[in-house]
């Protein structure tokens, strides 16, 4: 019964990856890093997605702070700030992330506080979509984990 | 003058408008509220000087009028004066003349010549000559001594006037009745008279205040001298009296007053009638009712008399003419004015208000002008937001089709993905074929929303094109294999159902054979009569006509380094009606867009694609013709790759060409264009292929082949399934068959493998095909990745997979052990580069800046290599390499020199870590910069295992074969 459930939380979890590879949110990149994991490193995607986030927030915080005023913005900052964004995302296999921030690079190169503002707005809500998304992905692989090792346990004991 | 005065007035203002004209250009551009202000001050501004400008007009001609009619007066008075003045002095001088004659003949002769009776008659004879006069009389100087004897001689008494002053006389005045003169010193009784006044004869005119006062004067100045106007005898007009003295013969030359006193002897009076002498005057000019005339005797300035005039008051200006009469003595003044009021200055009424009308007209244009201009910038304003606001709205259609479509797509994939899981589990056949209708609309609603999503990403501009090295024949083969199933379902690759032909080419190429073509064309159509030359024999539109129209084509473009491909599609089929033609590239357009249409889709797929070469910098163009089908044709600009590095390696998957270098290959096919399209693609390969087009010539082919050895070794046959016609593919290896058992060939080790070409298989055909003979089957439409693998799977040549474990394995024992210093202040990158080198079993390091990465290469280090990234804050890769390379000159020098010995730095005598460069963008610029700061490589992120495999073994692997040697 539960070897079941490891096994349609895992066809759920390829579903899941279809999707978003489907919706062009992560791309190879990402099976790239997944290839990474292995015994000696089982933590790996997770712990490279964690840092990620953590460093995504604090750049779109800053983002949003940088695009508070309009008259004395730093589009400079805004662009290093991206060309990070766009270094970590790319990492990762955010796709759609990177996508918005090349949109949002060329916007804060032409001194377009708008198209920013609305940039960063899309970002926003690709990132949370991301976050939500490899979340959820997350839980079903901790799931997974332990419905494999409820399963297994009782045979090694 | 008036004229002129106004046309220099219309100038003026006419000038003062075209400044208002130029003010309001020069406030045209300013669009806000104060500009319009401004431009209607000025306008009421003009108005007003224009106003002021009618009023002076007025002024001025009025002025001018007035100046006229003075003008005119004057003239005319004065013109009366002096003929008033003329006449009088006519009279004068023929009065003058009779007393010359009396003195003559009166006196001069002795006896008298003259008596009463001739002078009367001469008199009234001469009257004509003194038209003015209405009676002349002569009076004899008598001395109080003489008048007795006088009177003695005449026969009468000197009678006095009745009364000393001017008293009104009577018209029954007779001489008769008169007193006679008192006794005076001397008498003036008038001896002579003409009939008119024969009355006054035997009167002693020294007895009137006036005429007393006239004879004194006249004989002391010798000169005709006249009377204050008084009213005369008997007629009661008012008149006056000329008075000449009459001398005796001997009065000397130059007299004295005395000596002309001395010398009278009598005196000639002449009575003027001034009434009638003006009234007859008047008579004889013009214009007499225009004007009214005074004359007036203002000897005594104080009070003048009036000798004619009416009491009538005349209106306006007076104007005053001085008449001489001849008398020094007493002043005459002529009074004249017009009888009537001025008229009203029409003409300058007329002509100012005219002006001021023109004004106000012209003012008012200008002001709806000015209106209209207003309203037209508020509409321009409104209009521009109105278009903010669209445009706006149309990003938010387009932000808000992007997300929905993601929000629908969602969910449509867990539809999708359920229902593949639905028709994998057992199902009847009904339940099957809803699971299989339902997948498919829910497939065909996922490419719709695809596609708006497509449309509104190229709408609003969100669709960036991205530079990536690519390869013509690998795209268009990954085309080919995304339109295989549909083109499979069709049946039509060159076959009898028709076919689609995709050509790429130059444009340079196509278009220098352009016109040679075309005419070869247009001939061969025209003459041979449609000989279909095409692949599947079927007749199709002349392709040259979808592209003539570029201009690419029209225009000779500049040699740059731009590629510019012209690709053409061409297909049979229906083809698109010739009124659906026009509107083919707009959105949601389909040729058939009634609902019973034939074939399904959004009908933009058009439009997405005429924007994405729009994008590309090309053009895109077609010709169709209903029943014979369509070619599309469009260009786009490229550039030229850049060969370096790894790009090239990792965008240019070739297969593995020296696997099938060199080998043989035949072809069977009956259609010579479909073998040469199967020959194209083994070409690719390497394979040397030929071509046999019936299993006669194919088969002694083989057989030929079979019996040599070595060079003409055949390795391969492929077989077209259709190549004489439905199923003869299949047959073909039975032929071959019976030719071994005939003995005919050689044991079967040396016989090439057998291949099908086959568009579709059933399960059946699948079955015999071992039995047959052939080894494999190739499914079409090839792609040279595709008959690689078959080749390597039935050839046994070493597989890619394979191969790439190797290079992992390779990789693996590279980096095994190695310690590896990742510089990178991304976290993410950092933790993702650390952690796919450790794959490959190397030791990492993380540093975050490119300062700690200076301190901890600092020389002794333990590291082997050391990954870059090049973008950091502070202090870039490249400032890093730069100051880690100098820091090991520095010491490499000290070891040099023995300064330093080498076992102080870990016993390496030269120090020159690897240091790779991780960058995302791939230009050659950014290679380049990286070559010059010093680093040895670099590599692109995100990582790819060939990349690091390459870039490492490249030095690690001359690293070895160094410390070796």
């Amino acid at each position: 019964m539960l070897g079941l459930g490891a096994a349609r939380l895992e066809a759920d979890m390829n579903r899941l990856m279809a999707l978003l590879f489907h919706q062009g949110v992560l791309d190879e990149q990402f099976m790239q890093l997944q290839q990474l994991q292995d015994e000696s490193s089982p933590n790996f995607v997770s712990e490279v997605i964690s840092i990620y986030f953590r460093e995504s927030e604090k750049l779109l915080k800053n983002l949003r702070s940088l695009l508070a005023d309009r008259e004395c913005t730093d589009y400079r900052k805004i662009g290093i700030h991206l060309n990070q964004l766009m270094g970590s995302s790319s990492s990762v296999g955010a796709k759609r992330v990177r996508t918005v921030c090349l949109a949002f690079r060329a916007a804060s190169e032409h001194n377009n506080w708008s198209g920013c503002l609305r940039s960063l707005e899309v970002l926003e809500h690709e990132y949370c979509y991301l976050k939500t998304k490899l979340h959820e992905l997350f839980q079903m692989e901790q799931q997974r984990v332990m419905a494999a090792g409820a399963r297994y346990h009782p045979l090694l004991s | 003058m008036v004229v002129c005065c106004k046309g220099s007035a219309l100038s003026r203002l006419w000038k003062s408008k075209d400044q208002q004209v130029q003010q309001l250009k020069h406030y045209q551009p300013q669009n806000s509220k104060g500009g319009g202000n401004w431009r209607k001050k000025f306008l009421f501004l003009g108005i007003l000087l224009g106003v002021l400008v009618s009023i002076w007009i007025f002024l001025s001609m009025n002025a001018n009028i007035i100046a006229r009619r003075k003008e005119t007066l004057a003239n005319m008075c004065d013109e009366r004066a002096r003929m008033l003045q003329d006449q009088f002095n006519v009279s004068m001088n023929h009065v003058h003349a009779l007393a010359i004659l009396v003195s003559t003949f009166h006196h001069g002769k002795n006896p008298s010549a003259i008596d009463q009776k001739t002078f009367a008659e001469y008199t009234a004879r001469t009257a004509f000559e003194r038209p003015l006069t209405n009676g002349v009389a002569y009076a004899l100087k008598v001395l109080h001594s003489q008048r007795e004897e006088f009177e003695r001689q005449h026969g009468w008494k000197i009678k006095k006037m009745e009364t000393e002053d001017q008293s009104p006389v009577q018209d029954d005045y007779t001489p008769e009745k008169l007193d006679p003169s008192p006794d005076q010193d001397e008498y003036a009784p008038v001896i002579f008279s003409q009939e008119t006044v024969s009355h006054i004869v035997s009167i002693d005119m020294m007895s009137g205040k006036e005429d007393r006062d006239n004879i004194l004067r006249a004989r002391a100045s010798g000169k005709g001298v006249l009377t204050s106007p008084f009213n005369l005898l008997k007629s009661n007009h008012l008149g006056v009296v000329l008075t000449f003295a009459v001398y005796n013969a001997d009065l000397p030359p130059n007299p004295t007053p005395e000596e002309r006193i001395e010398a009278t002897v009598g005196y000639l009076g002449a009575s003027f009638d001034v009434p009638s002498l003006v009234e007859k005057l008047l008579h004889q000019l013009a214009s007499k009712q225009t004007i009214v005339v005074n004359v007036y005797d203002t000897t005594n300035s104080s009070a003048p008399i009036k000798m004619y005039g009416l009491d009538v008051r005349g209106a306006g200006e007076i104007h005053i003419s001085n008449v001489d009469f001849g008398d020094p003595l007493r002043k005459h003044e002529m009074h004249c004015r017009f009888k009537h009021e001025p008229p009203l200055p029409w003409s300058a009424i007329t002509t100012s208000l005219g002006v001021a009308v023109i004004v106000l007209l012209v003012g008012h244009i200008f002001y709806a002008a000015l209106n209209r201009i207003e309203k037209v910038e508020d509409d321009f304003r409104e209009m521009r937001e109105l278009k903010v606001r669209a445009e706006a709205a149309d990003v938010a259609k387009s932000q808000f089709l992007a997300t929905v479509s993601h929000e629908i797509r969602t969910p449509m994939n867990g539809v999708l993905g359920m229902l593949q899981m639905l028709m994998d589990t057992e199902l009847d056949a009904t339940q099957q074929d809803f699971a299989m209708t339902a997948q498919a609309s829910g497939k065909a609603l996922i490419a719709l929303i695809n596609e708006v999503l497509d449309q509104a990403k190229i709408e609003s501009g969100r669709l960036e094109l991205e530079a990536v090295p690519f390869d013509v024949r690998d795209v268009l083969d990954n085309v080919l294999s995304l339109f295989s199933d549909k083109s499979q379902g069709k049946g039509i690759e060159f076959t009898e159902e028709g076919h689609i032909f995709v050509s790429v080419h130059l444009v340079e190429e196509v278009k220098s054979s352009c016109d040679f073509s075309n005419q070869v064309i247009r001939d061969s159509e025209d003459g041979i009569g449609m000989s279909y030359n095409t692949l599947s024999g079927f007749h199709i539109v002349d392709r040259w006509k979808s592209w003539e129209n570029f201009r690419m084509f029209k225009f000779s473009t500049e040699a740059s380094d731009a590629i510019n491909l012209l690709v053409t599609v061409e297909d049979t089929g229906v083809g698109i009606p010739q009124d659906a033609q026009s509107r083919i590239f707009t959105p949601f357009m389909q040729a058939d867009s009634s609902t019973s249409r034939t074939y399904g889709g959004t009908g933009i797929g058009l439009s997405i694609s005429k924007c994405l070469v729009d994008l590309m910098g090309g053009e895109i163009g077609f010709v169709s013709k209903p029943g014979i089908g369509s070619t599309f044709s469009f260009t786009a600009v490229f550039q030229e790759g850049r060969k370096n590095l790894g790009d090239m390696r990792r965008h240019h998957p070739d297969p593995p060409v020296s696997d099938f270098q060199g080998m043989r290959g035949l072809v069977v096919d009956g259609r010579c264009m479909r073998a040469e399209i199967t020959k194209h693609h083994l070409q690719r390969l390497g394979i040397h292929v030929d071509i046999s087009l019936n299993s006669k010539s194919a088969l002694s082919g083989i057989l030929e082949a079979c019996n040599l050895s070595g060079a003409g070794h055949l390795d391969m046959v492929l077989v077209d399934k259709e190549a004489w016609g439905e199923g003869s593919g299949l047959a073909f290896p039975r032929l071959l068959a019976e030719f071994r058992q005939n003995g005919l060939m050689k044991p079967q080790e040396n016989l090439p493998k057998m291949f099908l070409l086959a568009t579709s298989l059933s399960p059946t055909e699948v079955d015999d095909l071992k039995s047959a003979g052939y080894t494999d089957t190739m499914m079409k439409p090839l792609r040279p990745s595709m008959i690689a693998a078959c080749l390597r799977k039935a050839l046994g040549v070493g597989s890619k997979r394979q191969r790439e474990k190797g290079q992992a394995m390779a990789l693996r024992s590279l980096l095994s052990g190695k310690q590896i210093l990742v510089v990178d202040d991304n976290a993410v990158n950092r933790k993702v580069a650390a952690g796919a080198l450790k794959k490959y079993g190397a030791e990492v390091t993380c540093a975050d800046s490119g300062k700690a990465a200076i301190q901890m290469l600092q020389p002794p280090h333990k590291f082997d290599a050391c990954f870059m990234d090049i973008q950091m804050p502070e202090m870039d890769g490249f400032e890093a390499t730069r100051q880690i390379r100098s820091m090991e000159t520095k010491v490499n020098e000290l070891i040099k020199s023995g300064e330093a010995s080498s076992e102080m730095y870990g016993n390496v005598a030269h120090w020159h870590i690897p240091i790779l460069a991780m960058t995302a963008d791939v230009i050659q610029a950014t290679y380049e910069e990286c070559i010059r700061c010093g680093m040895d490589d670099y590599v692109s992120k995100p990582f790819e295992e060939e990349q690091i495999y390459s870039a490492v073994a490249h030095f690690f692997e001359s690293g070895t074969v160094d410390s070796v040697s």
